[in-house]
């Protein structure tokens, strides 16, 4: 029991119980708070995970944009109060303990989860691989490399975003 | 080493997420629920990259991209249609109805 | 040209076809061309009977008694079952072809006076060629399929004919029953030609009667079965109790119809069947008992029936029916000359009857048409006393009466006296034969008391006809009547053909039938009886006669009589008979009534509205959009439901992928 276990697993409890909050608080606002924690909780992970820049992109791309995006929109349209038929009944609550029930017994396969033997790298190549090109350099080596095509087409697509989230929310078109 | 456990706790994490979709009514809620679930796909693929190399890293990279604009739209859909429907209750917006 | 007329028989069997096909167009293009039609009409039938005469002619004078097949061609050719069209003629079907020839112009020339004023004339003489040519085909077919055409063509014609004036619901009520009944036993004819296949392995003629006294053992089961079923359908055909029911009702068509096919043809045709298939018979000893018994029965019953009619014509169909019952016990005792013999001399004096009632109907009709009346012109209660206006019908008519009673030396006697013969001949082997003969007497005492009857009724007493209408009241024109005087010399002479040997007589017929027969004879147990019981039988039948004539002439008051519409309604046995015992009644009450209610209630209410309609039809539907409206429940337009439909998706996916 490494510390760095220990910090996982007591990190993984915060995110879990941040995202149970998130999903049965009935005010859009907590949920939406409750939601950073939990991307918090995750970027955490991430370090932990030698992910040290996808962390702090978490941080500030997902914690900081989309968040504040989504508490913006809530503000905007009023819904800050949160109201009883936010949740759905009795029925609609069996269902979804039932379906997402389902759902974590299917990922019981994850039991042996491993890559196969074919992709799988030694033990600590991608943390020699950080040492040599540094932490944002082993990122960023294969995506302006490799995986430059889909970076740039990734770039149209935030373009086509930006032009449609301006025309969808125009008050008169 | 942490592979095991993180892909325990990614599992959670997205049938949380699924959970959420079903349960909520309120549409931005939904939409928040969708984006835990992207982000328990992101921690898959950061606990494999330890195994298959800095790929992982990349794919996170462009699915944090794609949620970004994803959200953005989306949000703005959801204020069209509040426009319309002085609503975000996802029972009043059956225009599919038919 | 005498060596080569037997060939040319197909032409005596086309003629009246082609003159079908003639009067039938020219009753659709033109039905006033009258002429054309009487031409056309009776001249096929006299050219039919010319091409008969020269066929039997030749056939007397070949050498030898063989029949001749003509074979056309292969009409089933399926399996081990070979039927061609083929036509016999050997010395039984000559007989018949002459008969049927010969009455048959008679009837044609009577008609063209007969129906002279009617709107259907052509549709009439179509139809009666019809008739004619279905017949021959009946007499000479060589097979059982070719006759049974014949049989059922005649069914169809019958039923045509009997509901010739079909917008009276009556009429066509009587055309339906008689078809209707008629099938009932052409079922029987047909399960007896089943079995004769299955058991003989073919279905002709000469292969059938050949094979049969080897393959079917006498007096078994097989053979039994055959014939019983074979006589089902002459009583459906010839008017024998159970299926008799039909032939009274037939009277509603025309008169010359009623004379043509329910007096001298169409009901022969069982007889003759039962004396085609004389070796079939002759197997089966049972069988036979049970064709003279019904025939002796029969005639006994309609006897009584006839006893209290008063339509002219309906005596005369009970009278055929009578009549038909002695044919029956006379083919059925194995004398089939016998029964031949009275088939023949009854067609020539119930011919003569019937065309001489159709003469007075006539004569009826006029006078109430004439003075705008409307009383039944068929009831005898509104006759009387028409010696004085139809002095030639009532003579001739008087001739035929005498006939059917059985008076010497007239037709009638000599063929009723050889039926009765023969009956107590084989009653040294089996005492049911006596009681067949008596029967048979006390049926011939009937039928002299009620013909006296009739004609005391119709032609003798004072008229009741009335004031005005007498004297419109006269005798037929020559067309019709001269078939009648034709007719009464045949009933004159008829008898001669057939002298018994006691009579010191050549018994022509006899000896004429005897190739034919010779086969049937030789399994029967020979009778003899001394001549002395011989001239015993002949006084009692003489006797007999004479008795219901008297007895008519002094029991019967025709003056007591009242016009039909003022009589009073018969009560107790008179009622009885003239209700024809109630037989109608009874059929209908235990077998149309159960199938009408049958086909109503359970077939039609019950599967066909219920189960075919609205479990099948209206079910489906119902099925089908209960089914829609299941699916219907999906698109509620809430996303919500919709993405849980989505995980459920998902769900089975992963189960399926990660098993």
């Amino acid at each position: 029991m490494t510390p760095v276990t220990v910090a996982f697993w007591g990190v993984s409890a915060v995110a879990v119980a941040t995202a149970v909050m998130c999903i049965t608080r009935r005010n859009p606002v907590a949920s939406a708070l409750y939601l950073i924690g939990t991307l918090f909780s995750v970027a955490v992970l991430f370090v932990l995970l030698d992910a040290q820049f996808i962390g702090v992109l978490q941080v500030l791309v997902y914690a900081g944009a989309i968040m504040v995006v989504f508490l913006f929109v809530i503000m905007l349209l009023n819904l800050g109060r949160g109201g009883p038929g936010d949740m759905k009944g009795p029925v609609g609550i069996a269902t979804a303990v039932l379906l997402a029930s389902g759902l974590l017994l299917q990922f019981r396969v994850l039991r042996q989860a491993a890559p196969p033997e074919a992709i799988r790298l030694p033990e600590g190549a991608l943390v020699a691989l950080q040492r040599e090109r540094g932490v944002v350099g082993a990122v960023a080596g294969p995506l302006f490399g490799e995986y430059v095509i889909p970076f740039e087409i990734t770039s149209m697509l935030l373009l086509a975003a930006l032009v449609g989230a301006v025309v969808l929310a125009k008050r008169r078109l | 080493m942490l592979l095991g456990p993180a892909l325990v706790v990614s599992a959670v994490l997205f049938t949380l997420g699924v959970a959420g979709v079903l349960l909520r009514r309120n549409a931005i809620v939904i939409f928040m629920c969708v984006e835990l679930m992207l982000n328990a796909v992101n921690l898959t693929f950061v606990a494999l990259a330890q195994r298959i190399g800095v790929a992982g890293h990349v794919f996170v990279f462009f699915v944090m991209a794609v949620a970004a604009a994803e959200a953005a739209v989306g949000l703005a859909i959801i204020l069209a249609v509040f426009r319309h429907r002085e609503s975000v209750d996802l029972r009043d917006i059956d225009l599919l109805k038919g | 040209m005498a060596a080569t007329a037997p060939s040319l028989i197909w032409l005596a069997v086309v003629l009246p076809l082609a003159g079908f096909v003639v009067n039938a167009t020219l009753a659709f293009v033109r039905p006033g061309a009258r002429t054309v039609v009487s031409v056309v009409g009776v001249g096929v039938l006299v050219g039919a009977f010319a091409f008969s005469a020269a066929a039997c002619a030749a056939l007397a004078g070949a050498p030898d008694a063989a029949p001749i097949v003509f074979r056309y061609w292969t009409w089933m050719p399926v399996g081990d079952l070979q039927v061609d069209v083929a036509l016999r003629l050997d010395h039984l079907s000559a007989v018949m072809l002459l008969v049927v020839t010969g009455v048959g112009s008679l009837i044609h020339v009577f008609s063209v006076g007969y129906m002279r004023e009617d709107p259907g004339y052509a549709r009439y003489f179509a139809y009666l060629n019809l008739f004619v040519f279905f017949m021959l085909l009946l007499v000479l077919g060589a097979n059982f399929p070719v006759m049974f055409v014949g049989w059922e063509g005649v069914g169809l014609c019958s039923y045509l004919l009997i509901g010739f004036w079909f917008g009276e619901k009556v009429n066509a009520d009587a055309g339906k029953k008689a078809f209707i009944v008629n099938r009932i036993g052409d079922c029987g004819f047909l399960v007896a030609m089943f079995l004769i296949f299955r058991h003989t392995g073919s279905l002709d003629f000469a292969e059938v009667f050949a094979r049969a006294p080897g393959l079917l053992a006498a007096g078994g089961a097989t053979v039994t079965a055959i014939t019983l079923f074979l006589f089902l359908g002459c009583t459906g055909k010839s008017a024998q109790i159970p299926l008799y029911t039909w032939l009274p009702d037939a009277m509603q068509g025309p008169t010359p119809v009623s004379a043509l096919i329910h007096a001298a043809t169409m009901v022969t045709a069982g007889v003759y069947l039962v004396a085609r298939c004389g070796i079939l018979f002759a197997l089966a000893p049972a069988s036979q008992a049970v064709v003279a018994m019904t025939g002796a029965v029969t005639a006994l019953f309609a006897a009584t029936i006839a006893l209290k009619q008063w339509d002219i014509k309906r005596v005369l169909a009970y009278s055929t029916v009578s009549q038909l019952g002695y044919m029956f016990v006379g083919v059925g005792t194995g004398a089939a000359a016998a029964g031949i013999f009275h088939l023949t001399t009854h067609a020539f004096f119930k011919a003569l009857l019937f065309l001489g009632s159709g003469s007075v109907i006539h004569a009826m009709h006029h006078a109430y048409h004439a003075t705008h009346a409307h009383e039944d012109a068929q009831d005898m209660r509104n006759m009387g006393g028409l010696r004085h206006h139809l002095p030639w019908t009532a003579a001739l008519m008087w001739i035929a009466t005498l006939a059917i009673a059985g008076v010497p030396p007239l037709a009638g006697f000599f063929s009723k006296d050889e039926i009765l013969t023969a009956a107590f001949a084989r009653g040294a082997h089996d005492p049911l034969w006596y009681g067949i003969w008596a029967l048979g007497l006390a049926a011939a005492l009937l039928t002299a008391f009620y013909m006296t009857r009739l004609m005391l009724y119709t032609f003798h007493g004072p008229n009741r006809t009335g004031e005005p209408q007498r004297a419109h009241l006269h005798e037929a024109p020559w067309v019709m009547t001269g078939p009648l005087v034709l007719l009464g010399a045949l009933t004159v002479l008829g008898g001669l053909i057939n002298v018994p040997p006691l009579l010191h007589g050549g018994a022509w017929l006899h000896e004429w039938l005897a190739p034919v027969t010779a086969g049937a004879t030789a399994l029967l147990p020979a009778g003899h009886l001394s001549h002395t019981i011989e001239w015993v039988l002949v006084l009692a039948a003489v006797l007999v006669a004479a008795a219901g004539i008297v007895g008519a002439v002094v029991l019967l008051k025709p003056g007591a009589l009242v016009p039909a519409r003022q009589a009073v309604p018969e009560t107790g046995l008179g009622r009885l008979l003239w209700k024809k015992w109630y037989v109608d009644e009874l059929y209908d009450a235990i077998i149309v009534r159960p199938l009408a209610w049958l086909s109503r209630r359970v077939l039609w209410e019950t599967i066909d509205v219920r189960v075919v309609d609205g479990l099948g039809v209206n079910g489906s539907a119902r099925v089908a959009r209960a089914a829609g409206w299941l699916g219907s429940r999906l698109q509620t337009g809430q996303v919500g439901v919709y993405v849980a439909v989505f995980v459920v998706g998902v769900l089975a996916i992963l189960t399926a992928a990660l098993r």
